[in-house]
């Protein structure tokens, strides 16, 4: 497998409390691979050390060649995040945040506002790019995060419950943004509660459980319907929507 | 990346990185007048109060202007620094700073640009506020330096103090508790060295408090470089 991410033993403690317990990992080039568990199961830490914004207690963690955390900074270049937290300043406009971002990403000058334009008006967002953040919806918000996290055009895109706090209408519209920001050959790593929306988008399902990958399957070998008894049967939890 | 592994996208160099940053806190500043406003409001109650409480005679003024102006810059500066801080984290637009391919320098010192600047917009009106109630001429070169420097070693410490308290449940009350003894030697000196000023003593009186400051500040901007990654980094 031609691996973009490559995870060896990794483990990471909080004091005494360990968060990860010697994970492996491998996320092939251009996959989109689903990360389900339940709370706590260590899953935004993940996601966080991947994201080089915490520090592996043990173990190698290797993104496109590099290694974290030392080489953490060709990695950021190549990253893009989506937390359930929005990552934009709802003081700025739209056009604002992206313009900023890009000068940090170091995008070429005479690119900027090109680029700008060309990822608000894919998100849906350039008709209210002069509009402060603060005057969005949740959704319009998310769909901004999503601008910022592909302004650079990065390699891997990492998405950490993007879809908290999402109304229905919303969630769909990220859904086609993910499709087709997938369809584009990066490669996602997307964590999720939601078992047939994992199923659905992503090329492959994982689950962790206290620390550990206790479920890892290419979602073609398995059915949406069978996901939940599956999901329960490995993490030990009670049956899973 | 996107074409093949090792692929090298050139870093922002540092100094357009720190500019970046101050001027999107600037910008933010200029649009939301959060922090700027509050200093300022709690600068011109503090004076008004001390000017009431006191009642002073031409010379008790003269040698109590120094700590009560030093006094006002460091409450205004904790508040300042607490809210720049935190609206960062809570909005979790700090992560997205962290995420950017930056030098973790840069984004230290892109806040410190902002904040010192907020700092010493409250500071310098602060000079002009008490001219006019204190009755005394403050607004000179010697005063003003000493408040650039005063300004740049406690914005230094409170940025980080700040930076490593904006984690904490109760990082309003951490961070005072822990800024003002890491701050107070440059606070003695910035008070020490405008008090022999206003009082128009020979430069042997004032120069090695000023000295200090400038020592002081050295140190911090080392430490602070030294030290944000980790503050910043789980």
């Amino acid at each position: 497998m031609d691996s973009i991410i490559s995870i060896r033993n990794l483990t990471k403690r909080y004091g005494v409390v360990p968060a990860l317990r010697g994970l492996n990992l491998d996320v092939a080039r251009g996959e989109f691979l689903a990360l389900c568990g339940p709370n706590g199961s260590g899953k935004t830490t993940l996601i966080r050390i991947l994201a080089a914004l915490a520090r592996p207690t043990g173990g190698t963690v290797q993104i496109g060649g590099w290694t974290l955390p030392a080489e953490a900074a060709y990695v950021r270049a190549h990253l893009g995040v989506v937390s359930h937290l929005p990552l934009v300043y709802d003081t700025l406009t739209a056009e604002e945040n992206l313009l900023l971002f890009a000068r940090l990403y170091n995008l070429p000058h005479d690119q900027r506002r090109e680029r700008v334009e060309a990822v608000l008006r894919r998100v849906g967002l350039w008709r209210r790019a002069g509009d402060v953040v603060r005057t969005y919806s949740r959704g319009m918000v998310q769909r901004l995060a999503i601008a910022r996290a592909i302004l650079h055009d990065p390699a891997v895109l990492l998405l950490d419950e993007p879809y908290t706090g999402l109304d229905q209408d919303a969630a769909a519209l990220l859904d086609a943004l993910l499709g087709e920001v997938g369809a584009g050959g990066r490669t996602i790593v997307m964590t999720t509660h939601n078992l047939p929306r994992a199923h659905r988008l992503a090329d492959r399902i994982a689950v962790l459980s206290q620390g550990r990958i206790v479920f890892d399957t290419p979602c073609s070998q398995v059915e949406s319907g069978d996901l939940p008894a599956l999901y329960a049967d490995v993490t030990g939890s009670a049956r899973a929507r | 990346m996107s074409a093949g592994p090792r692929k090298l996208r050139p870093l922002m160099p540092t100094w357009r990185a720190v500019l970046a940053i101050a001027w999107k806190d600037v910008r933010a500043e200029l649009r939301g007048r959060e922090l700027v406003s509050a200093m300022l409001l709690f600068t011109l109650i503090t004076v008004l109060v001390f000017s009431l409480a006191l009642e002073l005679d031409a010379n008790a003024r003269r040698d109590a202007a120094a700590g009560v102006l030093w006094v006002t810059v460091a409450f205004a500066g904790i508040l300042g620094l607490g809210r720049s801080l935190s609206a960062e984290y809570d909005r979790g637009s700090l992560d997205a700073l962290l995420l950017a391919p930056i030098a973790r320098s840069a984004l230290f010192f892109g806040k410190l640009v902002g904040n010192l600047l907020f700092v010493l917009i409250t500071a310098l009106l602060l000079l002009v506020l008490l001219s006019v109630l204190f009755n005394l001429a403050l607004v000179q070169p010697l005063l003003v330096l000493v408040v650039l420097l005063g300004c740049i070693g406690f914005t230094t410490s409170g940025t980080l103090i700040a930076s490593m308290s904006v984690h904490a449940r109760a990082r309003e009350a951490l961070l005072p508790v822990l800024l003002l003894p890491v701050a107070l030697p440059v606070l003695i000196a910035a008070v020490r060295a405008s008090g022999a000023i206003i009082n128009d003593l020979p430069s042997d009186d004032w120069l090695p408090w000023l000295e200090l400051l400038a020592a002081a500040d050295v140190l911090f901007l080392a430490a602070a470089v030294a030290l944000f990654d980790y503050v910043v980094e789980e």
